[in-house]
């Protein structure tokens, strides 16, 4: 007899369909990590002659670390303006009553779905109009607004967790709203403004749509590695992308584990992604 | 509670900001679209349709578009069928491992898209790491032209970036079903399958709905993927904006573009929203 339960057998087909979907996902990871060490070039199955000196060669490249340190201001830039609109914006639309309010709500979140061109160009118009020359500066601007949306959307999360009571005990015994808001309200959501500013730096190291049509003398790094691409490959790109990858795993982890802590796993990232789509 | 002071300085800089440098540059992309470029190379600001006229008439444009949605559908039907038995599986079958495997699937979310699209060149080109798999266990003699730079290429590469996206709102619309449901439905004497399709299924729409149309959306308006993997044929509209505000020199021309993906995204947002609250049972 070896009729089998219909549920034990779907069940089995499940696992091997999720089998091979998280092999999809990490196998160009594993194969680009692996080629960062293969002397022979990007191609070529197997790989050969096992060597370091792709990332020798990468230590060494003055270009390359230019537009790292470049795209590390830029990440710090787009912190503190997401952040320094971020939360304003999500205490206002928890708190306070105003026309345009579902307007506003829209056009705050809405770069989170927009195809990054249309931010970015828009941008460019602006800074084209404003007679702005094309500079870091103006892909600090584009990233910290296009994510605000992320630090809206975190922050609004963690204040909806949020006792107001404290807040109310804290005004009721004499604190005026600085006090209260500096003593009573930041503290209780450090661990939301940590995620969404660990997030915003993750995403503007990353962001490339925006940056490319803002982008003046100095590249970021995804635009340093970008030109080479166009100018023909070599085993140094794999180098570089293992340690970005390396680095953007472990930003997410601690993201990841910050979420968890605060609120139960699964709500952790869908709501960026619901967000973006309902505009609430 | 919060006094009126309160509430303007909470909402008074975020408005400000989110207005100069949100919906003005969406204005002017607007007044760009209806603008014109003189043969000397200067923008002219005289109002009219000239630009939407060409959108309609000249048949690279309207071509490109409808190949651009027609790549980004399959992108979102290919997302899905990865990402929704994916999250079934690790809402209802995963057990303990249920946190580990979630944490599996976000991280590749947020590993540079750049870096994964170069990994699909490395791995498609005719040297690349696929082709010379292939010889080298003797499937194939000659490298298969077809996989890099072709729409393919494209949907491939774009469904790899989009999948974890459509998983995480799917996934979280499974977990909020109450396994109540479920387990009256298995004690009223329907098998697994009606079960699925009865009572799952749509609660889950919700999460289809937004993984779907974040899919569909961010796939339609990519220009890298194109640029890198796609090849003469697998051009996309966005590819056709940038070379219009790069080498092409027509701004107009190109925020006209620009304008009419707006406002389909837009669209799309709505009736997606409108979707939802349809299927919404809480």
């Amino acid at each position: 007899m070896n009729v089998e339960n219909p549920a034990v057998q779907g069940s089995r087909w499940l696992l091997l369909h999720a089998v091979l979907v998280f092999a999809f996902l990490y196998v160009p990871i594993a194969v680009l990590i692996v080629y960062s060490f293969n002397g022979a070039g990007v191609g070529g199955f197997p790989p050969r002659d096992l060597t370091l000196k792709w990332y020798r060669t990468l230590f060494a490249d003055g270009a390359i670390w230019e537009s790292v340190g470049n795209s590390l201001m830029v990440a710090l830039g787009a912190v503190v303006i997401a952040l320094g609109l971020g939360i304003p914006a999500a205490l206002a639309l928890d708190r306070a009553r105003f026309p345009g309010q579902a307007l506003f709500r829209r056009l705050v979140l809405l770069p989170l779905i927009l195809p990054g061109i249309i931010t970015g160009l828009s941008l460019l118009m602006l800074f084209n109009t404003a007679q702005t020359k094309l500079s870091l500066l103006t892909i600090v601007l584009g990233h910290g607004t296009a994510l605000i949306s992320v630090a809206t959307t975190e922050v609004f999360a963690g204040l909806q967790k949020l006792d107001r009571a404290q807040e109310e005990a804290s005004l009721d015994l004499g604190a005026n709203y600085r006090q209260t808001f500096w003593r009573v309200t930041l503290p209780n959501l450090k661990l939301s403004i940590i995620g969404a500013a660990l997030l915003i730096f993750t995403l503007s190291m990353d962001e490339i749509a925006v940056s490319f049509f803002l982008i003046g003398r100095n590249n970021t790094l995804p635009l340093e590695i970008w030109g080479r691409l166009r100018r023909g490959i070599t085993p140094e790109i794999n180098a570089i992308s293992t340690i970005i990858f390396v680095f953007s795993w472990v930003a997410i982890v601690l993201w990841y584990r910050l979420r968890v802590s605060t609120e139960g796993p699964q709500e952790t990232a869908a709501e960026l992604v619901e967000s973006a789509v309902q505009g609430d | 509670m919060f006094s009126r002071a309160y509430r303007t300085a909470v909402t008074a800089p975020p408005l400000l900001w989110v207005t100069v440098f949100l919906l003005v540059p969406y204005l002017l992309m607007f007044c760009y679209s209806f603008w014109s470029v003189s043969a000397s190379q200067t923008m002219v600001h005289s109002w009219n349709f000239d630009n939407y006229r060409q959108l309609v008439t000249v048949p690279v444009y309207w071509q490109t578009l409808l190949r651009s949605i027609w790549i980004a559908a399959r992108v979102t039907l290919f997302s899905l069928l990865l990402g929704y038995p994916l999250a079934y599986f690790l809402s209802f079958h995963a057990g303990a491992k249920k946190d580990l495997l979630y944490q599996l699937v976000i991280i590749p979310l947020w590993v540079s898209y750049l870096v994964r699209a170069y990994a699909w060149k490395t791995i498609l080109g005719s040297d690349g790491v696929l082709n010379t798999l292939l010889q080298y266990v003797h499937l194939t003699k000659h490298p298969l032209e077809f996989l890099l730079y072709s729409p393919f290429a494209v949907v491939l590469t774009l469904t790899h970036i989009y999948t974890p996206f459509t998983f995480l709102p799917i996934y979280a619309s499974l977990e909020h079903i109450p396994r109540t449901l479920v387990e009256a439905s298995q004690d009223l004497g329907a098998p697994p399958l009606q079960t699925f399709w009865r009572v799952v299924f749509p609660l889950s729409i919700p999460g289809v709905l937004a993984g779907a149309t974040f899919a569909f959306v961010l796939s339609l308006g990519d220009f890298l993927a194109p640029l890198l993997l796609g090849g003469p044929s697998g051009i996309m509209i966005s590819n056709i904006v940038v070379s219009l505000f790069g080498a092409a020199y027509n701004w107009p021309l190109g925020a006209a573009i620009s304008l009419c993906m707006l406002v389909l995204v837009v669209g799309l947002l709505f009736v997606s929203e409108r979707l939802e609250q349809k299927w919404s049972f809480s």
